[in-house]
């Protein structure tokens, strides 16, 4: 679980249009989530091992890829939302490709992230 | 590609009844759920769009706008209503039914919500799950 603020505001919109499509979300002073994020990864069992992948590799990867930068961080200052606004579509994509980097090549399958306990969002390969 | 999920619950009560079958086959084959006085669940609905969050707002769809849909389309005709004698979809004839059983729900909140998020644009229905109890759920993922 990653707990942040972040304020949904798209530069290329006016403040009304703002408003308009982000609601309560576009409060200037932002607001914070418990995201709870899931990371999918498949593949053959090992021969040797019996592990598809050594969680405590993937663990390592997931804490500091993407713990470390999120946890406890207001989204919006972040570099990667620097040119986006930080909905849980675009975080979910963003947490898919550190990870996609992180891990050894095609391990990772998809990516949830839970906003709250109504809506989640999935991020495959595309 | 993202998919995007949203959940809502609503509260219904059913049977399971063949109008083309007798009281024996009924009660052999549905058990406890052909009582003909019915019986209810919390349904929880979980429906899935996916699509490329758009460029500028960063939505693949907005949520308050699928929450609107599932509203209208799904909870307004399904929440705290009978489903046998109150949705049309599920009203029988003499002969026969379609019974709300969790699979037969799924397709048809599928197919209340598919023309509204086609017709939108932006994102298309890719699943829509329903639990009956929290161990059990039906998906449909429309015909393949």
């Amino acid at each position: 679980m990653l707990s942040a603020s972040h304020r949904l505001h798209a530069e290329g919109l006016t403040e009304e249009e703002n408003r308009a499509a982000y609601g309560k979300c576009n409060n200037p002073h932002g607001h914070g989530h418990n995201y709870v994020v899931e990371v999918v990864v498949g593949g053959p069992v090992d021969a040797e091992t019996g592990m598809v992948i050594n969680l405590v590799a993937l663990d390592e990867a997931v804490r500091s890829r993407v713990m470390e930068r999120f946890d406890h961080t207001n989204l919006n200052f972040d570099a990667l939302f620097a040119k986006q606004v930080p909905t849980t579509e675009n975080l979910c994509r963003a947490v898919f490709g550190l990870l996609r980097d992180a891990l050894p090549a095609g391990k990772l399958e998809y990516v949830r992230v839970e906003e709250t306990e109504n809506n989640f969002f999935e991020c495959y390969e595309t | 590609m993202v998919f995007l999920t949203r959940r809502a619950t609503f509260s219904a009560s059913h049977y399971y009844w063949n109008p083309g079958w007798g009281a024996e086959k009924n009660e052999q084959v549905f058990g406890r759920c052909a009582n003909r006085n019915g019986h209810g669940h919390n349904y929880t609905l979980e429906v899935t769009v996916a699509g490329e969050p758009d460029a500028v707002t960063g939505f693949v769809v907005d949520l308050k706008w699928l929450k609107a849909v599932m509203e209208r389309e799904v909870l307004d005709a399904y929440d705290h209503r009978h489903l046998n004698l109150e949705v049309l979809e599920f009203l029988a004839t003499e002969t026969r039914a379609t019974i709300p059983t969790t699979e037969n729900i799924a397709i048809a909140v599928w197919k209340r919500l598919e023309r509204a998020i086609t017709e939108a644009g932006g994102a298309r229905l890719t699943c829509v799950r329903i639990y009956e109890t929290p161990e059990i759920f039906a998906e449909y993922r429309g015909e393949a």
